[in-house]
């Protein structure tokens, strides 16, 4: 296998959470490295300082100090990151809310799945998905998936 | 003043590429635009050379045969999307035929390196041509399926809400209202 990292971020006030994460990424057949963040502001601090951008980033819509619409506007205004492929991860599923984060530029809707097998499997659809869009010539203007 | 100039950019690239394999005192073949055949082994100086000359032309040599083979896999099943007389060829033997190796082995080659199936990878390409259509021309989804070589407008949409999870109706909803938030903002 010739495959490159792919380089993960993730923004989530919930530890469970950022742990279940961390465990089904690293069962995952692809390699990735993964920058965990405990809210909005400490992800976008992080993000305007750092040399290399990350390949995706995992935004959780409800957070403390800086929810993740915020840091999804904020990377979308930013000539440096506006490009990255933003998957928001929400319990939420009310239409309005999915609508407004693809209308603000996410690329990827997730509702948190309920058990582990399923994070598993919903996060490897993603990474692959996302390794397809970083390798081939599909639009980004049109990356826009729910899962 | 002013000079115009234009290029026949096959022998452009024939004169680069035979002088400097020339330079090297190798025997070799230029195949077509992307392959060449060495009829010895480089040594790793040799090599070096090679692709530092090349390099200030804008050639690249690329190192690994897999990840080339990978790409003209991805390159024909774009052509082949756009193809009109390719519509009633089915993909394998489509690849098979233009890149001359059996299906099977590009198969695996495709899946052991890019987390994905040829199958699944033509679905994609499908969907997203779908959705630059959709996104971008006033294309109705009955032109769109017929284009893509769908059987049906049902076929389309349901092929285009299991892969992204939208409808292509809720998509066209969402890229219009993104496109008047972009423009306020």
């Amino acid at each position: 296998m010739s495959l490159n990292i792919l380089n993960v971020f993730l923004a989530d006030d919930d530890e469970d959470d950022r742990w279940l994460f961390e465990q089904a990424l690293s069962q995952l057949k692809i390699k990735t490295s993964l920058a965990l963040f405990k809210n909005g502001k400490e992800i976008m601090d992080y993000l305007k300082q750092v040399e290399h951008i990350p390949h995706i980033i995992f935004l959780d819509l409800n957070m403390p100090i800086k929810n993740g619409m915020e840091c999804l506007l904020e990377l979308r205004k930013d000539p440096n990151l506006k490009k990255i492929p933003v998957a928001i991860y929400s319990t939420s599923s009310s239409e309005e809310d999915i609508e407004n984060t693809f209308i603000n530029g996410a690329n990827i809707y997730i509702n948190k799945p309920n058990s582990f097998a399923a994070l598993k499997e919903v996060v490897d659809k993603v990474l692959q998905l996302n390794w397809q869009y970083h390798t081939s010539n599909l639009s980004r203007d049109n990356y826009l998936f729910r899962i | 003043m002013k000079i115009y100039v234009s290029f026949d950019f096959n022998i452009t690239r024939n004169v680069i590429l035979k002088e400097q394999l020339d330079k090297l005192g190798v025997s070799f073949v230029i195949n077509n635009a992307k392959e060449i055949t060495i009829n010895d082994t480089l040594t790793p100086e040799q090599e070096l050379k090679l692709k530092t000359s090349l390099q200030k032309y804008g050639v690249t040599i690329i190192d690994n045969q897999t990840t080339e083979i990978v790409q003209r896999i991805k390159d024909t099943i774009n052509e082949m999307l756009e193809d009109e007389d390719a519509k009633l060829i089915k993909v394998s033997s489509y690849l098979a035929d233009k890149l001359n190796y059996s299906y099977a082995y590009l198969s695996n080659l495709f899946s052991e390196n890019t987390y994905t199936s040829i199958e699944n990878f033509v679905i994609l390409k499908k969907v997203d041509y779908a959705k630059e259509l959709i996104a971008n021309t006033d294309l109705t989804l009955t032109e769109i399926s017929y284009k893509l070589n769908y059987s049906s407008v049902a076929h389309l949409s349901a092929q285009f809400k299991k892969t992204t999870g939208l409808t292509p109706s809720g998509f066209q909803k969402i890229i219009k209202k993104r496109k008047t938030f972009n423009a306020n903002n």
